[in-house]
């Protein structure tokens, strides 16, 4: 499975970023691998308008899988979300990211459509 | 003659000022009142009457055909405002955020973007009296104010065109749908309150109407609050002030329940007479 | 750290003294974002240290170099927002008009137009006069995209409040249900909306409510004037009722509150023993709430 987060920095010690199309970064962490990795995503979260969508498509084309956010997608952002094969869990905001994981693993994370 | 009614900020009586100043000059001329604060819109609390017409209006936002789309995403990089996302084999719109600029369905390739109506919000045409009333409202979760205004003011113009005043209740602030707005007018009036917040965005929005090279005025609401502050600017830059109305706890709890002023209180009316009068000097 | 956000619907309402009020009784520990760029107030209540502002940046604007113009005009013919027009023989983009989409950009035969970012405003950031700090813009006249100000207002908010550690970010949100206030509500913890006892106020909050919806953000509503019209008062009652918003409690008309604007108060300073207790009583529902 590959696990995705909005994230503020770009490890393990980092903390969800609750913001879905500003995130500063996305942590893809590919569990098969057991490898985590950072993609700058200021680029997008820097432009003007539909940032949400514009990082929807960076999701989906990075293959996330599982995606593990704070807020939640905008009504833009989730109008592509839709159409991916991606489920979201939600409400990890401020939470690090191991600590978010953890969370996910133990069901604790609220789940939204997909 | 259309007079654009205008503040930076909002609630100072803009609404309130220009449904009572509609109502009263609808007796001796051809009067329209369009409400244009199409995010917020209240001028029908305060006016009623009767549906006369009913519009949808439109706007217009490209749909993918799949059919003919060769997935060449040069559309997804032409567009300033990220309306259209390419997932794998797909092509995704979003109407939300397309400013209709015609872009990517003129441009593409493979002609896969045609442009087609999506709505927008409406137009409502109400008759109270003889005076003829338009309220424009935008559909919730839309951002595009200004469009709307722009075909507002174009349905004025089809259907309102030998009245003799056309009054425009803009929405507040001094930003682009504010703009929309006001730019057609032929005047404008300021309304404005004497506070320091009343102050601060009556000079934004002197600025703007400067910008715009538009004639204008002030009228002061809730005269008698706050300082003379207001009164020393507005000598300063040599502003008209073409009425005041007194602050009152009447008229705020005659406003609360959405009731007409003129005729229940003599200081607005007399107010309203002054500015039918200068507006009269104009033409 | 909380943020919280103060929405209005309609203006007026008395948002920015709810706001400055709130702000002057957690005044220790406290940071506040005036994102009510396009006609921000609360500066002249708070009266932060001047600072010089940031300019800043968004969208784009087309701009047509004269000298390759060859004045073929197939940019104004294309152009969906008569941004563009013929002028001493060569053509022109009136900035007011152009809604920076690019398109004359890409079709100019001779590459004449460029797309150039856009000055919208400029934010500030300093310390209140009450100690806390306020960030505060001002978004150019008639410019768009008042809604990516209002994110980057809040952003430098957060990072500060985040330094500051403090435990909560008050957001003065704008008037209306368009994009400064879409924009507004991105990483809110909780909305408190202003509204007041009038029929215009009523409508308003019904508008914003259905936005705040789609948002599924938790809310809670104070009725400012709320003698003025008690049965419209009780209307906005039954419809928070039936849209369960919790209920902060009414404020009555009263002539203090232009009166301590008029003086560059909070409501706390023009009467210290009538407000006081108002206002503790309302951030103490409000934190029990987050």
């Amino acid at each position: 499975m590959i696990v995705g987060f909005t994230s503020t920095g770009e490890g393990w010690d980092a903390k969800i970023d609750p913001r879905f199309g500003r995130t500063e970064f996305i942590l893809i962490y590919d569990e098969e691998k057991d490898e985590l990795k950072a993609v700058d995503n200021r680029e997008v979260s820097d432009m003007a308008h539909g940032v949400g969508p514009k990082t929807a498509q960076k999701i989906h084309e990075l293959g996330v899988q599982v995606l593990i956010t704070g807020n939640g997608p905008g009504g833009n952002a989730a109008e592509v979300l839709k159409n991916m094969n991606v489920k979201i869990y939600i409400k990890a905001g401020g939470m690090g990211i191991r600590e978010a994981y953890g969370a996910y693993k133990a069901n604790k994370l609220e789940s939204i459509g997909g | 003659m259309r007079l654009a009614i205008a503040s930076g900020k909002g609630g100072t009586g803009k609404t309130t000022l220009a449904v009572n100043l509609a109502l009263k000059a609808s007796g001796t001329m051809k009067t329209v009142l369009a409400d244009l604060d199409v995010e917020e819109p209240n001028g029908s609390i305060f006016i009623g009457g009767e549906t006369v017409d009913e519009k949808q209006v439109y706007r217009y936002t490209p749909a993918w055909n799949q059919k003919s789309c060769s997935l060449c995403g040069k559309c997804t990089s032409w567009c300033a405002y990220n309306a259209l996302i390419k997932l794998g084999e797909i092509i995704l719109v979003m109407p939300n955020l397309c400013h209709s600029c015609y872009a990517c369905s003129e441009l593409c390739p493979d002609g896969a973007l045609p442009m087609e109506a999506s709505p927008l919000g409406t137009i409502r045409h109400f008759s109270r009296g003889k005076l003829d009333f338009t309220e424009s409202k935008l559909n919730i979760g839309l951002e595009q104010a200004a469009p709307l205004i722009k075909q507002s003011l174009n349905y004025l113009d089809e259907n309102f065109k030998d009245h003799d005043l056309q009054i425009l209740d803009s929405p507040p602030g001094t930003a682009c749908s504010m703009m929309e707005a006001v730019r057609s007018a032929d005047y404008v009036i300021l309304v404005t309150e004497p506070t320091p917040f009343g102050l601060h965005d009556l000079k934004l929005a002197v600025e703007t109407v400067r910008q715009l090279e538009l004639p204008f005025a002030v009228v002061i609401n809730r005269d008698g609050i706050g300082n003379d502050e207001l009164d020393r600017y507005l000598k300063a830059e040599e502003i008209a002030v073409w009425a005041r109305i007194p602050h009152q706890r009447e008229i705020a709890e005659l406003y609360s329940r959405g009731e007409i002023l003129f005729d229940k209180v003599a200081a607005v009316d007399d107010a309203l007479s002054d500015i039918l009068q200068r507006l009269e000097g104009l033409s | 750290m909380k943020e919280i956000v103060i929405l209005s619907g309609k203006g007026g309402t008395g948002k920015s003294s709810v706001c400055s009020a709130l702000a002057h009784i957690k005044k220790d520990n406290i940071l506040v974002a005036d994102c009510d760029v396009d006609a921000a107030d609360l500066h002249l209540i708070m009266a932060p240290e001047n600072v010089p502002g940031v300019d800043f940046y968004s969208g784009i604007i087309a701009e047509i170099d004269a000298e390759k113009c060859i004045a073929c005009g197939l940019c104004a013919q294309k152009c969906r927002f008569d941004a563009i027009s013929l002028y001493e023989g060569k053509y022109r983009v009136e900035p007011l008009d152009c809604e920076g989409c690019a398109y004359c950009h890409y079709i100019c035969p001779v590459e004449a137009i460029a797309i150039p970012q856009q000055n919208i405003g400029n934010y500030f950031q300093a310390e209140s006069r009450l100690g806390f700090t306020l960030v505060h813009a001002r978004l150019n006249i008639g410019a768009e995209n008042s809604g990516k100000l209002v994110a980057k207002v809040k952003s430098i908010a957060k990072e500060q409040c985040k330094k500051e550690g403090k435990d909560f970010m008050l957001v003065d949100g704008s008037p209306g249900i368009g994009c400064p206030v879409i924009s507004s509500l991105s990483g809110v913890d909780y909305v408190v909306l202003v509204t007041e006892a009038t029929y215009s106020g009523l409508s308003d909050l019904e508008r914003l409510w259905t936005l705040l919806d789609m948002f599924k953000l938790p809310g809670a509503c104070i009725v400012n004037k709320a003698d003025i019209n008690p049965s419209v008062a009780s209307e906005i009652r039954k419809f928070m009722q039936k849209k369960k918003i919790a209920d902060l409690g009414d404020i009555p008309y009263s002539e203090d509150f232009p009166k301590a604007i008029a003086m560059g108060r909070t409501l706390i300073e023009e009467n210290e023993t009538r407000w006081r207790p108002v206002f503790e009583k309302i951030w103490k529902a409000i934190e029990e709430k987050i």
